[in-house]
């Protein structure tokens, strides 16, 4: 409610400071009024999940689902403890295993080859680049069962390189790194530094990467992100319990739960549990939001 | 060897002119491929390996021996597998489905999206800031995570909706016929508007205000301002995200898969290409009808992307 009046004010300031045509109440109220609508359409169904996360089997389904009833989140949460001696909590840390080194590895692969494709004439190269961005425009879903097939021959899958492999090679990220090498490494910087005497790795590491920083980060966290939320290459790859990331374990809570015993109030709360980690981490880079969404969309 | 001659070389250069890019790389070109080098290498073994064995496999077809009881064997087929694939009514099925449940839906949701995005261009810095972020959380939320959501949301024990619905003297039901599309475009539409309304308001926000600040003080009322300006400068984009998130669409997955765990009957195990590529894959069994599918999916992604591209860049040029 108090965003909506903010909203208000914030129109009429606006406004009434840039000296244009005064919208008049009917806008003001029609736009705020759309706007909370679909902020509350945004918010609810994570609302509900909130809810129900405090909620035992019983009062799931016997009270509203927007509302609180007897708090039973401690419950909730020590039943998921106990469950398979923690196995969920082994799954949050799968996912943060295979994000952070799946997209350390791409931004690493992906900055080399962005920067070698930007600053050295090689022959073929514009060839090579035109494949990378035609392959970037292929949904990484339609190479899950072929890279499947491949890994079942050659014994790798139910491994965690069966993941983490295909998340090292994005052909999209070496597009980013050539974008961030072309605009930020500067070829005089690079001469100077050979004439200094640098090899090529130590310019790469000690000048380019550092320049490509802002780049790196911006990688980092679109990969970080996608492999968070990937479920498909997980569900094709793996079939141990102990290897699922957090995606892949709450969609088998949700095959028992339709099954066997009701596990509704895990999978809820797990669903909680399993945002928390991604949020923080969205928190921490909330800087290079908005670059990296916009960078995402090129795609 | 190249350091040795490389001062001398710069000496040559005039000072005032820049020694280009491609000058300065061909001296040690090669390291450049070097540096290229790994994503080269997980490139073949992740790309073009994969599609090339998914190829060979695509010509084999398993046939058990001994009148079908004996064990079975892989033999060679040629294209058979292909021509199953491409006279197979319900692979075709599916993508039509898709293509056209997409289309629908993606139409909804950019047109969201862009009525956020020009509500959000007139108002104030500080409650735009407040009202993005709140409009992106379902963006942040992970894909199957929003999926259990609004399944529990569409469940018909417990779901609030049902309640609300209830005291307000309907019923509703959220799966069979028209409503299982309702529900799965509610969903997508749900996880996309924010992501979208940040890059419509992107570009709303690139358009220079020389563009409509005359008619602005010619007295013209916003929303007419946003109609007749604005948006006309924006449908490049618009056309282009929708064509991609419709190439997107098309490897439609995992939303459906979970949908289908409380709507068996609503959602059959080929409602999109990748479910029936799955489903033929480890449940069937059959790996090698699998691989010709997901080549025909790729092959008519390919098009698609190519068609997009041509059109798009006819437009724009």
């Amino acid at each position: 409610m108090s965003s909506a009046t903010q909203a208000v004010r914030a129109t009429k300031a606006t406004e009434s400071s840039g000296g244009g045509v005064r919208p008049s109440r009917r806008a003001v109220v029609l736009t705020t009024g759309l706007l909370v609508i679909f902020l509350l359409y945004s918010l609810a169904p994570t609302w509900f999940l909130i809810v129900s996360a405090t909620k035992n089997q019983t009062d799931l389904y016997s009270t509203f689902g927007l509302w609180f009833s007897s708090n039973h989140l401690g419950d909730n949460l020590q039943e998921i403890w106990a469950y398979h001696d923690g196995v969920f909590f082994r799954w949050v840390g799968n996912s943060v295993l295979y994000s952070t080194l799946g997209a350390a590895g791409s931004t690493l692969v992906s900055l080399a080859a962005g920067y070698g494709l930007s600053k050295f004439g090689f022959r073929g190269r514009g060839a090579l680049f035109a494949v990378i961005v035609g392959a970037s425009l292929l949904p990484s879903t339609l190479l899950a069962f072929p890279l499947y097939l491949v890994f079942s021959e050659i014994g790798l899958t139910n491994t965690i390189w069966s993941v983490l492999i295909p998340y090292f090679i994005n052909p999209f990220g070496v597009y980013l790194g050539k974008v961030y090498a072309d605009s930020s490494v500067p070829a005089e910087l690079m001469e100077a530094a050979r004439i200094d005497g640098a090899g090529e790795l130590r310019i790469f590491y000690a000048v380019a990467l550092r320049l490509m920083r802002t780049g790196g980060i911006t990688i980092f966290m679109l990969e970080f992100i996608n492999i968070w939320n990937n479920f498909f290459l997980p569900l094709f790859m793996l079939n141990g319990e102990r290897t699922f990331p957090v995606t892949l374990g709450l969609y088998s809570w949700l095959q028992q739960a339709q099954t066997a015993r009701d596990m509704n109030t895990l999978v809820l709360t797990g669903s909680l549990l399993s945002i928390v980690p991604l949020a923080i981490f969205m928190f921490a880079l909330q800087k290079y939001w908005r670059s990296g969404i916009l960078m995402g969309s090129l795609k | 060897m190249s350091t040795l001659t490389r001062p001398a070389k710069v000496a040559t250069d005039s000072p005032a002119r820049r020694p280009s890019p491609r000058r300065a790389g061909r001296r040690g070109a090669y390291k450049g491929v070097l540096f290229t080098l790994p994503f080269l290498l997980g490139f073949l073994a992740t790309y073009v390996v994969p599609i090339g064995y998914a190829f060979s496999q695509s010509l084999h077809e398993k046939k058990s021996t001994g009148l079908g009881f004996g064990p079975t064997r892989i033999v060679y087929t040629g294209f058979s597998n292909f021509a199953s694939v491409l006279g197979d009514g319900a692979f075709w099925a599916s993508m039509g489905r898709t293509l056209l449940f997409g289309s629908v839906q993606i139409t909804v949701m950019l047109g969201i999206a862009l009525l956020l995005a020009l509500l959000l261009d007139g108002v104030a810095a500080r409650a735009v800031r407040f009202f993005r972020a709140a409009l992106l959380i379902p963006y942040v939320i992970p894909a199957v995570v929003s999926t259990l959501m609004w399944l529990f949301l569409y469940s018909p024990t417990g779901s609030p909706l049902l309640d609300l619905a209830e005291r307000a003297g309907t019923e509703i039901t959220f799966f069979g016929g028209l409503n299982t599309y309702l529900s799965l475009g509610n969903l997508l539409t749900w996880q996309g508007i924010g992501f979208n309304m940040i890059l419509i308001s992107a570009s709303l926000q690139a358009l220079p205000r020389e563009l409509y600040e005359a008619a602005r003080l010619d007295g013209a009322r916003e929303w007419r301002i946003a109609w007749s300006i604005k948006v006309p400068n924006i449908t490049g984009i618009l056309v282009l995200t929708g064509m991609f998130s419709l190439i997107g669409r098309l490897q439609l997955f995992g939303e459906p898969l979970i949908m289908r765990q409380i709507a068996p009957e609503s959602i059959n195990t080929d409602f999109t290409p990748m479910m029936e590529i799955y489903d033929k894959a480890f449940k069937v069994g059959d790996y090698q009808y699998a691989a010709a599918e997901s080549l025909v999916l790729a092959v008519a992604t390919g098009i698609l992307a190519f068609v997009f591209y041509r059109v798009t860049n006819r437009k724009m040029s």
